[in-house]
């Protein structure tokens, strides 16, 4: 036992010095290379830099389009999802109170046509991303808010879609944040 | 096929493809035989000299538990001791405080025992020198524990009859440099060039289009994500796990991902056929466990990508499927993949929350950590399938009127006990863990603690009942993942499943190592005519079944009150 023991207090102290401190710092000195250089993906507008690429912000006015209800209402300094079962009574009333909501901002669409993501809390509260329907389904309520013509906005989210990876795997998907300044972009 | 489930297959098939030649290269390892990565051997003998250790000298399996169980009670010291003062160590851009003796305890444990059960959120809740210390270390470590104590089993049935089971310590740091970080390096670096962050600042300040101020959490997460998957451990860097945008940013880390923690699991049990020369038994092994896996896996990607009942009440659109607490950029189909792998092979990483999950895909999860060995975790799968391999046998042995054998040693009455004991536990700890919850909280509602009794459910009803009994699987399966609604953060649940997750990892660890003492020790018998094979599809269902009944029979009723009776409620 004891043998064992300062053989283990020892093994542990140098790989300690392995694990926690030179592959850390391996990773780091890659991380530099990489786009960012490790501290996260940013992007700027107008040289001031507004969010970062990957994680999603909140979007409340008309004229901007709108990612997913989140549970912490995009407060990046923390996360989290909902976490609220499918046979919650309180939640499904808040999905109902947030399907009003929508509809109230977006006349002449139909409640059949709103797709659930655009209503339901994403797993991190972060999600920068909606799906290419979602997008569109709100392109009436943008255009009229800014005075553009539909077709514009509509060529505009288009523009957006990001394929699924290699054209084959995953979905499609809309950057909310890079779509929203591409918008305030178009004169 | 459509783009998302065809996401999933080219998944399962890349891991298949990598997994083959690893598992010859991990047996190629661990016997000491010549490999690409030999230029690692001075730095492994430098370990070995500072730590004054023979890296060969061998160890009986006495020997091997006891250095096994050594030195994770030092690796629980350190852990506990930096969680408790991390606030005042360096690293620590964020301000963030040291955690509570209750929280500490189950946070030292729950990362000491390959679980990863977090009761914290790590934005806030730990430091950085805490994630690179205690997490990410204990990641590494407690990966390696598992893959050290499955050698000692591949030596128990390598040679004829033998003491000598080779050196835990040469295991352990083997285990560590020639397979853990080499490919923890590849991961990691796939992570930071799609965006996951690496350098150690701390929150950035932002000013959001809309003109919102908020702060973005970030710090050098891609190195432990890394290790996270690749050692079936789990833990998150951020709250939510590799559903934050920064821990999991696109598909292609989402499959990185989920290659990198089925990866190892499969590829041990390649290494278990060629390092005992018998690869038929290991691809009857393997074939079980897919079959396992395909089981679970199944019914939950109906479930999810069918969408949710009572949302279709709403009359709301469900193209791809359910979407409560999934992300747009990984969908349903790829989320309902991962729950899958992340409960039967013991990570429990998440990238969707399981507590929104539908009921079905709830009692899947819980199915899957039940029995904990499709694949299972990093080294403890193939050792928690052990398990169920003698019992197999030695039922298998009685119905066919000949003496229980596995591999030319005779299964006798002291190993069945151990089996049995060990088969037995599981539902134990979960059941009389869940058992003490729900008695707790009916009888204590109003409790003064740091979470009071009647606040810890999110959600009412037989799905409030799931969100128990999911805490207590996932500590006993060493599992990690939760239904997160929970409010676990005070000293009911720190401390159950403190000692659950202690119970749940050694004793399924120590079990199968002294059976496979045992049984190295005995005389070799020579396979003839009157041997029962144990590398054919018979058998291999036969195993299923036993594997099947031992879950079904004990966790039926628990699983009826809680998915099953959410199910009929509303579908």
């Amino acid at each position: 036992m004891k043998t064992y023991l300062i053989a283990s207090i020892k093994l542990t102290l140098v790989l300690l010095v392995l694990l926690a401190g030179v592959y850390p710092a391996l990773v780091a000195g890659i991380g530099k290379l990489s786009p960012g250089g490790g501290g996260g993906e940013t992007v700027s507008c107008n040289g001031k830099v507004v969010g970062f690429a990957n994680v999603g912000q909140a979007f409340t006015q008309d004229g901007y389009f709108q990612g997913r209800p989140s549970a912490v209402d995009y407060n990046a300094a923390g996360s989290a999802g909902s976490n609220k079962g499918p046979s919650n009574p309180d939640y499904l009333t808040t999905v109902q109170a947030r399907i009003d909501t929508f509809l109230a901002h977006n006349p002449g669409v139909n409640r059949a046509q709103i797709p659930a993501e655009l209503v339901t809390a994403s797993g991190s509260g972060l999600d920068p991303h909606l799906s290419p329907q979602a997008a569109y389904l709100q392109v009436a309520r943008v255009a009229q808010a800014r005075n553009l013509p539909e077709q514009k906005v509509q060529a505009l989210v288009q523009q957006h879609v990001e394929a699924p990876l290699l054209g084959i795997l995953g979905p499609e998907k809309v950057n909310v944040l890079q779509l929203n300044l591409a918008l305030d972009a178009l004169k | 096929m459509s783009t998302e489930l065809l996401g999933v297959l080219v998944t399962y098939l890349l891991t298949l493809a990598l997994a083959i030649p690893l598992g010859k290269y991990i047996a190629r390892v661990y016997q000491g035989q010549k490999t690409a990565l030999d230029f690692l051997a001075p730095l492994e003998r430098l370990l070995y000299r500072i730590s004054g250790i023979d890296p060969n000298r061998e160890m009986n399996w006495k020997q091997h538990l006891l250095a096994l169980l050594t030195i994770n009670l030092v690796w629980f010291v350190l852990a506990f001791v930096i969680l408790l003062t991390q606030g005042s160590l360096p690293l620590n851009p964020d301000g963030n405080p040291s955690m509570s003796p209750d929280l500490a305890f189950n946070t030292a444990i729950s990362f000491l025992v390959n679980c990863n059960l977090q009761h914290y959120s790590g934005e806030s809740g730990l430091t950085y020198f805490s994630q690179l210390t205690v997490i990410t270390f204990l990641q590494f470590v407690s990966a390696a524990t598992g893959m050290a104590a499955v050698v000692v089993l591949f030596n128990a049935f390598k040679e004829r009859s033998s003491e000598k089971l080779g050196n835990f310590f040469r295991y352990l740091v083997l285990s560590c440099t020639r397979i853990l970080l080499p490919l923890c390096l590849v991961i990691a670096a796939i992570l930071a060039f799609n965006g996951t962050p690496t350098s150690f600042d701390g929150k950035a300040d932002i000013v959001t289009l809309e003109g919102d101020s908020v702060q973005v959490s970030r710090g050098p997460a891609a190195g432990m994500i890394a290790i996270k998957h690749l050692g079936t451990n789990g833990g998150g860097w951020f709250g939510v796990n590799s559903a934050h945008p920064l821990e999991n940013p696109n598909y292609l880390t989402n499959m990185t991902e989920l290659v990198a923690q089925v990866l190892i699991p499969i590829a041990m049990v390649i290494a278990f056929g060629v390092y005992i020369r018998r690869k038929k038994l290991a691809w009857t092994i393997f074939g079980v466990m897919t079959v396992g896996m395909l089981l679970l896996l199944v019914p939950m990607l109906l479930s999810e990508t069918g969408g949710s009942p009572t949302l279709a009440q709403l009359h709301l659109l469900q193209p791809t499927g359910a979407m409560e607490g999934k992300e747009v950029r990984f969908g349903p189909a790829i989320s309902a993949y991962w729950s899958t792998v992340t409960t039967i092979i013991s990570t429990g990483s998440v990238n969707a929350m399981h507590d929104s999950t539908m009921p079905l895909s709830g009692a899947m999860q819980l199915l899957g950590m039940f029995v904990n060995c499709f694949y299972g975790g990093c080294g403890v799968g193939i050792l928690n399938y052990f398990i169920f391999l003698i019992i197999a046998v030695f039922i298998s042995g009685l119905m066919v009127g000949r003496t229980p054998e596995f591999l030319g040693k005779k299964v006798e009455a002291r190993e069945m006990k151990i089996a049995t004991i060990i088969a037995l536990l599981h539902p134990l700890l979960i059941l009389a863990g869940t058992a003490l919850a729900c008695f707790t909280l009916t009888s204590y509602p109003e409790a003064d603690w740091a979470v009071k009794p009647s606040a810890w459910l999110n959600n009412p009803g037989f799905h409030g009942f799931s969100e128990m009994l999911y805490e207590f699987t996932s500590s006993a399966a060493n599992n990690g993942s939760g239904f997160e609604g929970l409010g676990d953060n005070n000293v009911f649940w720190n401390v159950s499943t403190g000692f659950v997750l202690l119970l749940g990892r050694f004793l399924p660890i120590i079990g199968p190592v002294a059976i496979a003492g045992l049984l190295a020790r005995k005389r070799y018998v020579p396979e003839s005519a009157g041997t029962l094979r144990t590398d054919t599809a018979t058998f291999g269902f036969m195993t299923l079944a036993v594997i099947l009944i031992i879950a079904a029979l004990a966790f039926f009723p628990a699983l009826v009150l809680g998915p099953l009776a959410e199910y009929f409620t509303i579908y």
